[in-house]
């Protein structure tokens, strides 16, 4: 492992992306942040902007609207960029996968590097999720 | 010629002041994650964001200008460099051409937040030229203040406006923090730098809540981690002038050493405890401020300058 890559894991800035959740997996990214479970422990921040971005976090389901965006979004995002999908949404399309309006589950969408389902699935699988991804590379 | 390259490059120009503006900025990260009960990044976190940020691709807007983006974050980091050897320079009392003139350090000092405003017009992106145009009305608030605290530093120090000689001064008669104007001048200064760092309250400029990061909006990659550089390096910058100001500057003998540390660890622990304690104010908010309260606290201590308190 070269520093590069020892440097690009101790500093993983995420960017967060909402494609059409219900808001209960953002809510649940947010507790990442609180003093409980202190990501910036490992390095990690919640940036504005996705230029700055290392990991894209996509929740919700992907809609026929926002199916141009989260692609335009992803070119945006200067590479490498890790995308992470948060909750069953954006892995399966849950209990939506029959809808009119959902345009697929998100890895046909772009690249996904790794799944956290649940609805939400807690920080700490969170957590555990980008470990084991970090862990595996 | 060697000389000079020495000092822009290595101490205390880009390299000295580079790593010691990241160890004050993790100091910052640290301090601010104590205060929320949290445990905080680990003592290399400055160098591994630079690292990350040196090897990821460097993304150019189609609507900007591609010239000025990506000369906007080198110019920062020169001015933030140049004004570190200006101003450590005289205060390592390091005997040089130069005396420390307060003009030219002034000057020098506007140049990373008018290349930050640069770099974010010419990205075409709209948000950053809120941030920018923010950025524009911060500088027009803070420079009045300071400039008024300057000239009280000047009255108090028998009308010498050389860095080198306000300190030999101090070392003579006293810091000026000492005194009730050099108390009120000292406040005055921090809120100053605070805006100059654009920290919290005074970070409108990059406000990620409202304009996703302003006037850092577009920059990615190499853009991005020069300007990280530079906002480190001001980092030791700003504070270390107001310990040359109000605090006698340092003093490089025996136990004196680990004092004068001491007096820019909580020049930077106070602007940490301020950025922790205040939510962000709006843009017209801090213009009140400072045009109001902070050119009035100023012109008290030029009074009271005046008047030798």
């Amino acid at each position: 492992m070269g520093f590069k890559e020892k440097c690009f894991k101790k500093s993983l800035w995420v960017f967060h992306l909402s494609a059409g959740s219900c808001n209960n997996c953002d809510i649940e990214i947010l507790d990442c942040l609180t003093p409980r479970y202190d990501i910036e422990r490992f390095g990690m921040k919640l940036v504005g902007s996705v230029r700055h971005a290392d990991v894209l976090l996509v929740t919700g389901i992907v809609t026929r609207k926002t199916f141009p965006r989260v692609k335009e979004v992803y070119d945006q995002a200067p590479k490498p960029v890790v995308v992470i999908a948060i909750g069953t949404c954006p892995c399966t399309g849950g209990i939506f996968k029959d809808s009119y309006n959902f345009a697929g589950p998100l890895d046909k969408v772009i690249p996904v590097d790794a799944y956290i389902p649940g609805c939400p699935p807690k920080p700490e699988a969170m957590l555990a999720g980008i470990m084991k991804l970090l862990n595996k590379k | 010629m060697g000389t000079e390259i020495f000092y822009f490059l290595i101490f205390p120009g880009l390299l000295f002041s580079g790593i010691v503006g990241g160890f004050l900025s993790w100091f910052d990260r640290k301090i601010t994650a104590r205060v929320q009960f949290r445990k905080g990044p680990p003592l290399l976190q400055p160098l591994y964001d630079f690292i990350k940020l040196l090897s990821k691709e460097t993304l150019i807007p189609k609507n900007g200008s591609k010239l000025t983006f990506l000369a906007a974050p080198v110019m920062a980091l020169f001015g933030a460099v140049i004004s570190a050897v200006f101003i450590l320079l005289p205060l390592f009392g390091i005997k040089t051409g130069f005396v420390g003139d307060l003009i030219v350090i002034i000057y020098l000092l506007n140049i990373p937040s008018l290349s930050y405003m640069i770099g974010a017009l010419a990205s075409g992106n709209p948000l950053a030229a809120v941030g920018a145009s923010r950025e524009m009305k911060l500088i027009l608030s803070y420079e009045v203040p300071f400039l008024l605290v300057l000239i009280s530093i000047i009255m108090k120090s028998d009308m010498s406006i050389k860095l080198s000689e306000i300190i030999a001064f101090q070392a003579a008669n006293g810091a000026f923090i000492g005194s009730l104007s050099g108390i009120i001048g000292f406040i005055v200064a921090l809120m100053c730098i605070q805006a100059k760092l654009g920290l919290v309250p005074f970070d409108m400029a990059e406000g990620e809540g409202e304009i996703c990061d302003g006037i850092t909006i577009e920059l990615s990659g190499t853009t991005y981690a020069l300007v990280n550089l530079a906002k480190y390096i001001m980092l030791l910058v700003l504070p270390a002038l107001v310990v040359g100001l109000f605090f006698a500057g340092m003093n490089f003998e025996g136990i004196n050493i680990l004092w004068s540390i001491l007096k820019v660890v909580l020049v930077v622990l106070l602007v940490t405890l301020v950025r922790n304690t205040n939510p962000r104010v709006r843009i017209d908010q801090a213009m009140r401020f400072f045009w109001i309260w902070m050119n009035l606290l100023a012109i008290i201590s030029i009074v009271l300058a005046i008047f030798g308190l």
